[in-house]
């Protein structure tokens, strides 16, 4: 491993047991043999639909949902701990090294504490601070990273917008001095026109405090402008994975390219003209054999049915599972 | 075209301990037979509200201003939407002329009732018919909007659909009783984009086909590009800016419809910084003085927009827009 990654996953899954009998266990698989390497200072952004596992897969790195296959490695410059064994002081450690920013400001943040609360709850909890006095001056400094004054530390949260309320999020999960932080759909319940300003902000802090971020979102127009890395997810697996501007400029697999054209255009005269995908995402307790797209992929073959296209770099660092990505490349117009 | 429902002069205050909470000002809009409007806004800036008025939904402590009118234009006549008082008047707008689809497809349906009976119940609610002719209403509905085998799915509950067939199967309920309007508030905003774009194909295809009006809610100027072809921008309760939604988004003339147009993540230029709308709608406990939009605008001009309210100037026939910019333009031409 090499030294400039900070969370590396290896044929990582997550699966969770549905009972049945003795004999035949079934296994829900949310997260499938999936690799990653995330970068230190990177912003990783995990694309998919609802169902796609990437919540999962997030949470897993995050030691918050059972690995039950593969490996994950987290190491920073102090300490590297293997993510699937981790447990007791060093798991503790790990909590604060990690953290995780909610997706609904509205349900994150609980109503009866004051802001300053919330945010010095992590430090109390984990014991990092030895005074008050030391807690307050901590809880004082990330707040006004957070563009939050001191007179909002004195407030409950319904006093606040989606956008300040994101901003406290945010607060609380960056006062233990973390060094990853997962992004869960952090901006998706925002309005547009705050939400530019969430993301600017999460953009800051990362180069200010030097963070690394895994950004969760369906959003494929936002993760272009945060995210310098990019991951596909599909039911459990990744499908294509690149930097950014290769995937945006040319995406290889023909999921990600109907995503792509399922993004409402502002031309108003640029109506239907994409094309759509069909059906929904299977469920993942029947998963289809084969290409898990194959289902809803419009350039589906036989081979498709029956074998899975395992994730490959064809040498320019731009990954994609697909049998004919190559062929349906060439059939598209530059 | 003839005007299917017209809004004049709608003001709106809820009474709260805090006093009287302003959420609707002086908003006025017509919708023409088969036309579609978008009602696009922050949260906070009274669309929902404004869309619940036409069917008399708002909560009891709504005191509408007097001068406020709602008129809806039906076969058998005129209907003074407000002046309706008992369930059997509201009848005629809630379910009967007038549909609505909710934003959260889960919340909108009762979750220990089969999603068919709730579709006859309300069928047998509204039209005088028997029970079997409810359910083949219904099942063709559910057929229509793209919801394979409508004869198991009608005897399922809520939770046995994914978002996108519940929000397939809620479309399907407000449009069986053949609404003349139907007001779908952000009904696509919970799903998926390419579940998205599929309902927002499906509506469309409704809209021809069935030629009724739809005010569709949402704050995604992408879903108004695809769909509406008129647009009425809300800030803090008013309309700031109406227009054909190619005027609209081609040529914004208020700072805050350019505001929301700049604050888009776009696809096509990955280079350019993403600008938000500086700071936080106001409490509407707070509505500042003056233009309402003032505390975050751009384009400030100085004290007039601090303390007079914006007058509507009409650019042309159909664009107008709420703006001191644009009456010192007036002024000086």
């Amino acid at each position: 491993m090499s030294d400039d990654i900070l969370i590396s996953a290896d044929r990582l899954t997550v699966g969770y047991p549905l009972g049945g009998s003795i004999l035949r266990k079934s296994v829900l698989k949310a997260v499938n043999e999936v690799s990653v390497h995330i970068e230190r200072g990177s912003f990783f952004g995990l694309v998919g639909e609802s169902g796609s596992g990437k919540t999962t897969l997030g949470r897993a790195l995050l030691k918050a949902a059972p690995i039950t296959g593969g490996s994950a490695t987290y190491r920073d410059d102090e300490v590297q701990y293997d993510l699937a064994t981790l447990d007791g002081a060093a798991l503790k450690d790990y909590r604060k090294r990690a953290q995780l920013i909610f997706q609904d400001p509205y349900a994150a943040l609980s109503p009866r504490m004051t802001v300053r609360d919330i945010i010095a709850e992590p430090l109390e909890v984990m014991g990092l601070t030895a005074s008050r006095q030391e807690t307050d001056e901590r809880v004082r400094e990330i707040a006004a990273r957070c563009r939050l004054n001191l007179e909002h530390l004195r407030r409950f949260p319904h006093a606040f917008s989606g956008g300040q309320r994101q901003r406290i999020s945010i607060a609380r999960a960056l006062v233990s001095g973390p060094k990853f932080v997962v992004a869960d759909e952090s901006v998706a319940a925002l309005d547009v026109s705050i939400q530019a300003d969430v993301l600017n902000l999460l953009k800051e802090l990362q180069s200010e405090l030097g963070l690394t971020f895994m950004f969760i979102s369906h959003d494929l127009s936002v993760v272009a402008h945060t995210c310098d890395h990019v991951a596909v997810m599909y039911l459990g697996r990744l499908v294509e994975t690149a930097p950014t501007r290769k995937l945006f400029a040319m995406p290889r697999h023909p999921y990600t390219r109907a995503l792509f054209s399922a993004i409402p255009s502002l031309d108003p005269d640029d109506r239907g003209t994409a094309q759509k995908l069909e059906g929904e995402i299977p469920s993942p307790l029947n998963q289809p054999p084969g290409c898990k797209f194959h289902t809803r992929c419009p350039n589906a073959i036989d081979r498709c049915k029956s074998e899975e296209p395992q994730l490959k770099d064809p040498g320019d660092g731009h990954e994609v599972a697909c049998h004919r990505w190559r062929e349906l490349l060439e059939a598209v117009p530059a | 075209m003839s005007s299917l429902i017209d809004v004049e002069n709608l003001t709106l205050q809820f009474r709260t301990d805090e006093g009287l909470v302003t959420a609707v000002d002086d908003v006025s809009f017509s919708l023409a037979k088969g036309e579609v409007i978008g009602l696009v806004g922050e949260s906070g800036s009274g669309k929902s509200v404004t869309a619940k008025s036409l069917m008399h939904l708002n909560a009891h402590n709504a005191v509408y201003a007097p001068q406020s009118k709602i008129t809806l234009h039906t076969d058998a006549g005129e209907v003074d939407v407000l002046s309706l008082r008992t369930a059997r008047e509201l009848n005629v707008v809630r379910g009967g002329a007038i549909s609505m689809i909710f934003q959260e497809p889960m919340a909108s349906f009762a979750p220990a009732i089969t999603i068919g009976s709730q579709m006859i119940e309300q069928l047998q609610l509204h039209g005088d018919m028997s029970k079997a002719r409810a359910k083949e209403i219904s099942v063709e509905m559910l057929d229509r909007v793209g919801i394979s085998d409508p004869h198991k799915r009608i005897d399922q509950f809520a939770f046995e659909l994914s978002g996108g067939m519940r929000q397939r199967a809620m479309i399907a309920m407000a449009l069986s009783t053949q609404p003349k309007l139907l007001i779908a508030d952000e009904p696509t905003t919970a799903l998926d984009v390419t579940i998205q774009a599929q309902v927002i194909d499906l509506m469309k295809d409704l809209v021809s086909e069935f030629h009724m009006g739809i005010i569709f809610i949402t704050h995604d100027l992408g879903v108004v590009a695809q769909t509406a072809d008129k647009v009425c921008v809300m800030y803090l309760g008013r309309i700031v800016e109406e227009g054909p939604v190619r005027e609209v988004i081609r040529h914004p003339k208020h700072p805050y419809t350019r505001g929301l147009i700049h604050a888009l993540p776009r696809l096509d230029d990955l280079e350019s910084p993403l600008t938000p709308v500086p700071g936080d709608i106001p409490s509407p406990l707070e509505r500042p003085p003056g233009c309402v939009f003032h505390t975050r605008c751009q384009e400030i001009l100085g004290d007039v927009c601090k303390t007079a309210l914006p007058h509507d100037t009409q650019l042309d026939a159909t664009h107008r827009v709420a703006c001191h910019l644009h009456d010192k333009k007036e002024a000086s031409a």
